[in-house]
Parts: C-alpha cells; structure tokens; sequence
C-alpha cells in the first residue's frame, strides 16, 4: 500500500562527487514489495521547491524499517536533500511503482544486471535478492568517471561485477556495451536501469533473451493521476496504447516501451 | 447542524472542497488512498469526443512555488468515460463535475449531451480555458462572443447544470464571465493555469516539449484570489474558486474572496491527502474565525 510517512535520517553519506548515500527509517519500509520501486520525496516544507523528487531504492532492510537511497545531488531539490542530517525528518510518499520481477530467474540460472550512472541503486537491492535465492549475477555498471563510480565493492561481494567509464578512468573504457561485447551470452535474463540511450542499446543487443528495464521520466504526481511520464509502447507489445512510468512501470518487459 | 455544507446549481455538497480537473485524473488513484466520499464533489480529468494521447515528453517542469505542464487533455475518449471511468465513481457517495473540452462547438455539444446523462454526473465543467492544445480550449475562452454561443449551445443539449470554466490568460476577465453568464452559464469556475514557460538552464531552450505550459500552484493564488474578487462581484451565479490551494486558509482566502467552493489541483500531487486533510481542518477553522457556518464567508471581502 501507498502510505505518506515522516521517515527519519539515520545516516547521510557522500560517496562520490555528489552521489549520496541516505539510510532512512520509517513504516513505509515494511510496504515495499519488490526491488525497482521508488519513493517520492518532498525536499522541504515550504512550497518553493514545489514538486516531490522521485529516487529509487538501493536497499531495504526489512528488520530495522530501514531503507537506502542513493541519487545524485545535481539540481536544487536533490541539493537541499543532500544537507539532510541524521535525526531529520523527511516527508515520504511511497512505495511506488512496479519493480523487478524477481521470479523470472530460477535459482542456479544466470543473470546479468546492467546499470548506468544514477540507475545503479536499484539494481544493488535486486541483486541481493536475486543471489539471496541462488541466482548468479553478473554486474556491468557503467559510470562517466571514476569519481562518480559508487558500490563497486558493494556488487563485487555479491558476484562478478564489471566497471565501464567513459574515460577510461575505471574498468573497461566506453560504455556497458563494450563490456557485454566481450561476455559470454550464457545466461537466462537481464535486468536493466539507466539513461534511455543506455536502455536502447542493451535491448538491442540482448534481442533474443528475457529481459526487464526500468524507465525514468519526469514526474508530477507519482501514482499515476496527472499524465506526465507516458510514454508510447510498440505495437502488439501489450494491449495499452502507452504506458505511465511512474505507476505502471517504472520496470518494464523489454520491447514494451517504445524507445 | 453540518456546517460545512454548500447548495449550488446542481450540486448539494457536503463540504466546499473537491479536487480540481486534471490533478485528480478519474479518481482511482486517489480512491487507493482515502475514501473519495469524504469529498465535497470530484472534478474528473477533461474529456472529450475521441480519445487523446496528449502531448510529446517532458510534459511537466517545476517553477518557483508553482509548476508547468502541458499534458493535452490525454483521456480515454467520452465513451471510454462513459464505459469505464463514470461507472467505477459509482461506489462512492460524492457527485461529479465532468469537465468537457473539445476542438469546435460540435464535439462540445455531443459531449456534454452525452456525459451529462451519467447518473453520476451532477455538473459539467465546460472547459474554455485549457492552454495546451492547438485547437479548441483557450480559443473558446479569451473571445467573449465565441465563449457566449459555445455556452448556450452546451446549455441547449445538458441534462444537468453548467458552469464555465475561465482563462486568466485575458485582458478582463469579468468581460469573460458576463458573457457566459449571458450564454446561460449556471456557474463559474476559475481560474485555469496560466500561460508561462521555462527554459533550460543549460541550453537556453524550453524545458516542456509543448514549449510553454499552463502555471499552476502556489505561485498563481494573488491572481486567482484578484480575479474571483472582481468576477463575484459582476455577476450573479455562484463561483467555484482555484488557483494554489494548499491548505485550510487558502480555502478561507478563496471563499472571502467570492468563491463558493473550492477546489484543489496541484497540491494534490505535493500531498496526495490534502483534499480530506482541509476538510478536516475546517471545523477548527470556522471556530477560529467566530462563525457558525461556512457560506458566512463567502464574499466577504467586498461585503458592505
């Protein structure tokens, strides 16, 4: 259930240039069903900063009603939330959306998870439950550059973990694909997040096999009422003419989305 | 005694606060949430003749206490509400205010005649004034004439009441409501967004694909508040009053001001409860103020 809740800040790390890493507690926890969902946060009280912020949940832990988020300080809003500090109380809508589809890979199969940038986080917490029932996975996480890579170690405990940077600066130089390239493709699904153009070519590469892809656009409401994060779907893919990304998605099966 | 309810054309409510059209899309998402019975009346999302996607993405940018978009009026066509929406609102013990939009006075006029026959179905919104489409909208609602016909021609073919929906986006907006008024308008409703833009910070170009996009939120309420204050003033049917309502004193604001009801859009999206969480706090509010009954307060601001 969709709940509103003032969360506390347990902790508030910088973890590489303005990526944050914000533990919060609260009941809205025990409501998140699947790893993919998001909350939608308000930055402040006042009505300057209008809009909620929708961020994406790293992990969950489900005895201590904590959660992690991880997102980029980049504009005003994101800034704000970033001078949050531990005992601070944050206003939370959530969970939000549909997540990974855990079930799709049985335990003992394979399956490579593929993030870029600011669409790693919920990838970390799909990987504990994937690997939590016996799935291998394999992790290509693409970044523009090694200060803004984040949780390498983190992923790396929990299988093969391969870094892409724009730069060259960590990892394979490029990007997620010039990493998959040089992968066997002897496994059962793929699970995706990050920047559309990112989205579209891993689709494209892994045309043949079971994959499931998380969306981002830009948001108003978050459940689903005002319309603003539809996007078109392609023909015969499902019987909706378009889709919302905030309360139908924000994962979909790949080939759903028209991208 | 209730003391929050109010008697309009059309509509006996029981408190003056409804969600406004377009932030509450056909009330599903919300009714997860909270019992949409506890609502004055329910203003659903735009609809018209055939079914509509709406505009290409970004459709949504935020602004200094206030936010843009240009959705398109994207809904599911009249007979898709006919079907599946107006049907499901059935459950809940709260009339609806079905706001019509169209391109020409055809579809108007069979919209309405359609939509006003759904049991549920208590008023229509006719709206005029919506900024972000080519055809139709706010073409209807800055030319007092065009507004006039289109109104009488709705009125002509409605089984229930029909109140106007009005632009800001016009030199002088009483002109604006004296002539629905004159169409046979049973109501007013105001105000729809303003006309506004951003620009990318980077790159110099608008944010919204559309370009520009209706600015709504907490950043319009002086101009709402101004124009209901002159608009209650020159005509003699009833106002439904919006433009930045978020809280209890807002809705005390709109009803001083010469509305008489209320209602709440963006701030739907801020705080999903917002709607019950006014009406729970007017009791309190009325007491604060030292008066009986909400209707005592509407107008008061030009009240001799």
């Amino acid at each position: 259930m969709i709940i509103q809740d003032l969360m506390t800040v347990g902790s508030q790390k910088e973890i590489a240039k303005n990526i944050f890493e914000m533990k919060l507690t609260g009941k809205l926890v025990g409501e998140i069903t699947s790893p993919g969902q998001f909350v939608h946060i308000r930055v402040s009280d006042s009505f300057e900063l209008l809009l909620r912020r929708p961020i994406s949940i790293a992990e969950i832990n489900a005895e201590k009603n904590e959660m992690t988020i991880i997102y980029r300080a980049e504009g005003r809003g994101t800034t704000l939330l970033s001078e949050k500090r531990e005992g601070d109380i944050v206003n939370v809508l959530g969970p939000l959306g549909n997540g990974f589809p855990v079930d799709e890979t049985a335990a003992g199969q394979t399956a490579v998870l593929i993030g870029g940038g600011i669409g790693v986080p919920p990838l970390y917490e799909l990987s504990r439950q994937l690997t939590a029932k016996g799935v291998n996975c394999i992790h290509i996480l693409g970044f523009e550059s090694d200060d803004v890579v984040f949780y390498e170690k983190e992923f790396a405990t929990l299988g093969e973990t391969h870094i892409a940077t724009v730069d060259g600066s960590n990892g394979t130089q490029g990007f997620v694909t010039n990493v998959m390239s040089e992968l066997s493709d002897d496994f059962e699904t793929y699970y995706s997040c990050g920047p559309m153009p990112m989205l579209d070519a891993v689709q494209k590469a892994y045309v043949h096999k079971k994959g499931f892809l998380s969306f981002e656009q830009r948001m108003g409401c978050g459940i689903g009422a005002c319309m603003a994060c539809v996007c078109h779907t392609n023909e015969n893919a499902t019987d909706k003419s378009y889709v919302k990304v905030c309360s139908d998605g924000p994962v979909f099966p790949a080939g759903v989305v028209q991208i | 005694m209730n003391r929050l309810t109010v008697k309009l054309p059309g509509l006996d409510l029981k408190n003056p606060i409804m969600p406004a059209s377009g932030c509450f899309g056909f009330g599903k998402e919300y009714g997860n949430l909270y019992d949409l019975s506890k609502l004055g009346a329910i203003m659903i999302k735009a609809t018209t003749e055939e079914m509509r996607y709406g505009n290409p993405t970004p459709r949504v940018a935020e602004t200094s206490s206030g936010m843009l978009n240009a959705i398109g009026l994207q809904n599911p066509g009249l007979q898709g509400v006919l079907t599946n929406e107006l049907p499901w609102l059935e459950k809940f013990d709260v009339p609806i205010i079905a706001n019509v939009a169209g391109s020409e006075t055809a579809d108007y006029v069979e919209v309405a005649k359609q939509i006003s026959k759904a049991p549920n179905v208590h008023a229509l919104e006719l709206n005029i004034s919506c900024p972000n489409v080519k055809r139709g909208g706010i073409l209807f609602g800055t030319h007092p004439e065009i507004a006039k016909e289109l109104t009488a021609a709705v009125k002509a073919v409605s089984s229930v009441p029909v109140y106007v929906k009005l632009s800001p986006n016009v030199t002088d907006i009483k002109e604006m409501a004296l002539a629905v008024e004159a169409g046979g308008a049973d109501g007013i409703t105001m105000i729809n967004t303003l006309l506004g833009m951003r620009l990318d910070e980077k790159t110099g170009k608008p944010v919204i694909a559309n370009k520009t996009g209706g600015l709504s939120g907490p950043a319009i309420k002086p101009v709402a508040i101004r124009m209901v204050y002159e608009v209650s003033q020159v005509v003699n049917i009833p106002i439904i009053g919006m433009g930045g309502v978020t809280c209890v004193q807002d809705v005390v604001d709109f009803l001083s001001a010469g509305a008489s009801a209320v209602a709440v859009g963006t701030a739907n999206f801020v705080d999903p409860f917002v709607c019950p969480t006014i009406i729970e706090q007017l009791p309190a509010k009325l007491d604060e103020l030292g008066i009986d009954h909400i209707s005592e307060l509407i107008g008061r601001s030009h009240r001799v």
